[in-house]
């Protein structure tokens, strides 16, 4: 098979053009590589470096930045608050993007199989608009639905039940399942599309051989889409990772600490209390576990390029 | 006996995905029916009456004329920045072979999956440094190039479809490179560069966090952080009113959704994506 590479060398054009196009085509990369270096690669390089430092916005610090080696590091190890960060980051990726949008985007996906394509299109676009509706609205939807009078506490009572306050009581459960209801669907999609890829003919044979609904979906299909839901989990984890406007719009974090999250924990000492080299430390912790699960991602896709 | 459990199981699958669709639906209900209602409250009710009067009111404010038209700007100069400077560098990656081609092609699907949260502080520094918090325009060359990983990653994909031979008749025709860049390979891209646009369009649109940080004059603010000054002062707001803000926020995202559909389905087979 002839390349494009290859075939660029067989055109009729002489020798010296064809060099030419390739110094200008190279020139194409330019303005990608300044954006990227200045943009991207520069504050991530600058958070090796600010991590180490007591930048701050005010006070004595604010004039005369210094280096204080791994002291920012010590003090966030010795800072219970930042161990119930992350323990609460666990408990939100654990609960929120694996059990809660993985799983219930697999069943969606493997409910609607074959279904009314009516009421497949019905049932999809209700929970497509979760996924479309832009975060801030989310949050909003999810304040209003949980709130005190809202719309949950009344069907509550119209079942003879208490009224409870959902966002006090239950902090981290009301942010973990709005954040279900808003990421569900791109599992679905993807799982969606994975299950159009099973042929139908192999779970066709195994029920004929007398396999159950259940053997079949455990050990034929699960085993194909592999694939796709070890995927599928990492991209969801990374999305779930960086999610801060959803937390912070429904709870500010609080109250106390129960919603407290990385990124709202970053959010909090850099911006609120004005520690911009310790709210990089934690943004350097943040980006070290983005890296990790984003290895993850690069070893499970085994992508060509 | 037998027949009766084949119609269960035939049923139990409407039954749970009813459920789980009118479950999905609730928290959404409220915000239709309150942006119509003239006395919205935070709970859903059948309203009394019918009005437009929330829509108006939020239409006819020209803060939220301009927070609209600032969010607009934005979205869009980033659309088309990252779709041009990535349609650019998805070029010599398409074309050629080159030495570190593959280790640069890692590295910008590295940087794809990085969650953005992550670089806000250290961004926050630098644009202080740069003499660049609270510019608009910073700000958006800060979305675009958070945007363009994932739109050089994208276009390279559509533009290996492209066949060459096209561009190297072209060529013999006098044509340069960039004329038959762009005279022969982007109206053949023209879905790609449409994913891609209307994907970095409606992240951009939807963003609340960078300008949120990034920004601080109210006169500045996007339609994404104004919405947030609506819900910061809880007990005053009219409900009725945000919930009308809410809907005509929402509103470019969805159509650009429906209208993107049919090319972003492609992307979600993961399988096969993972094997070209």
């Amino acid at each position: 098979m002839v390349s494009p590479s290859t075939s660029v060398g067989r055109t009729s054009s002489p020798h010296k053009s064809n060099h030419k196009k390739l110094v200008t085509s190279l020139l194409f990369l330019l303005p990608s590589w300044i954006l990227l270096l200045i943009f991207f690669i520069g504050p991530i390089l600058l958070t090796f470096y600010f991590a180490f430092t007591n930048l701050s916005l005010t006070g004595s610090e604010a004039q005369a930045t210094q280096f204080v080696g791994f002291s920012n590091f010590v003090n966030m190890f010795q800072d219970p608050n930042f161990r119930i960060s992350v323990i609460k980051t666990i408990v939100y990726l654990l609960f929120s993007a694996i059990v809660g949008q993985q799983i219930l985007g697999f069943i969606l996906a493997l409910l609607m199989k074959e279904k009314n394509p009516a009421f497949r299109r019905v049932i999809g676009i209700i929970v497509i608009a979760g996924w479309v509706t832009p975060e801030i609205v989310v949050a909003f939807c999810w304040v209003a639905f949980l709130n005190d009078s809202g719309t949950l506490n009344m069907i509550l009572q119209q079942i003879g039940l208490k009224p409870v306050a959902w966002l006090f009581t239950f902090p981290m459960t009301s942010v973990i399942i709005a954040n279900i209801w808003h990421g569900t669907a791109f599992s679905m999609l993807v799982f969606q599309a994975a299950l159009d890829d099973v042929p139908k003919s192999i779970e066709e044979a195994a029920v004929v051989d007398g396999a159950s609904r259940f053997q079949v979906l455990y050990k034929i299909v699960l085993p194909m889409i592999k694939g796709s839901v070890v995927t599928n989990m990492i991209l969801v984890t990374l999305q779930t990772l960086g999610v801060f406007t959803l937390i912070y719009a429904m709870t500010g974090g609080g109250p106390g600490t129960s919603t407290q999250t990385l990124p709202i924990f970053m959010y909090n000492q850099a911006f609120v209390n004005y520690q911009l080299g310790y709210g990089t430390a934690i943004s350097l912790i943040l980006l070290l576990i983005g890296v990790l699960v984003s290895l993850l991602y690069l070893k499970s896709m085994k992508v060509k390029v | 006996m037998k027949r009766k459990s084949i119609k269960l199981e035939r049923t139990l699958p409407y039954i749970i995905l009813t459920v789980i669709g009118v479950l999905f639906l609730l928290p959404l209900l409220w915000v239709l029916i309150a942006s119509v209602d003239p006395n919205a409250n935070s709970s859903i009710k059948v309203p009394t009456a019918f009005t437009v009067d929330n829509f108006k009111s939020v239409l006819t404010n020209p803060v939220n004329i301009r927070a609209f038209i600032i969010g607009l700007l934005l979205s869009l100069g980033q659309g088309l920045l990252v779709v041009l400077v990535a349609g650019l560098a998805a070029y010599p990656l398409s074309r050629y072979q080159m030495k570190y081609k593959k280790h640069f092609m890692f590295t910008i699907l590295f940087m794809t999956s990085l969650p953005i949260t992550a670089v806000m502080v250290p961004v926050y520094q630098l644009f202080i440094y740069m003499k660049l918090q609270d510019s608009l325009w910073g700000t958006m060359f800060f979305l675009t190039a958070a945007g363009l990983p994932y739109a050089i990653w994208m276009l390279k994909n559509f533009m290996d479809a492209v066949p060459l031979e096209l561009e190297e008749s072209a060529w013999i025709d006098g044509a340069s490179v960039w004329q038959g860049l762009k005279r022969i390979v982007a109206p053949l891209m023209i879905p790609g560069i449409c994913t891609v646009g209307i994907f970095t369009f409606s992240g951009s649109w939807g963003n609340f966090f960078v300008p949120y940080i990034l920004i601080q004059s109210p006169e500045k603010l996007p339609a994404s952080v104004t919405i947030y000054q609506f819900f910061g002062n809880f007990g005053m707001v009219e409900y009725g009113k945000l919930a009308a803000f809410s809907i005509l926020y929402t509103f470019p995202a969805i159509v650009l959704y429906i209208f993107s559909q049919r090319f972003m389905s492609q992307g979600f087979s993961l399988g096969g994506a993972s094997k070209g």
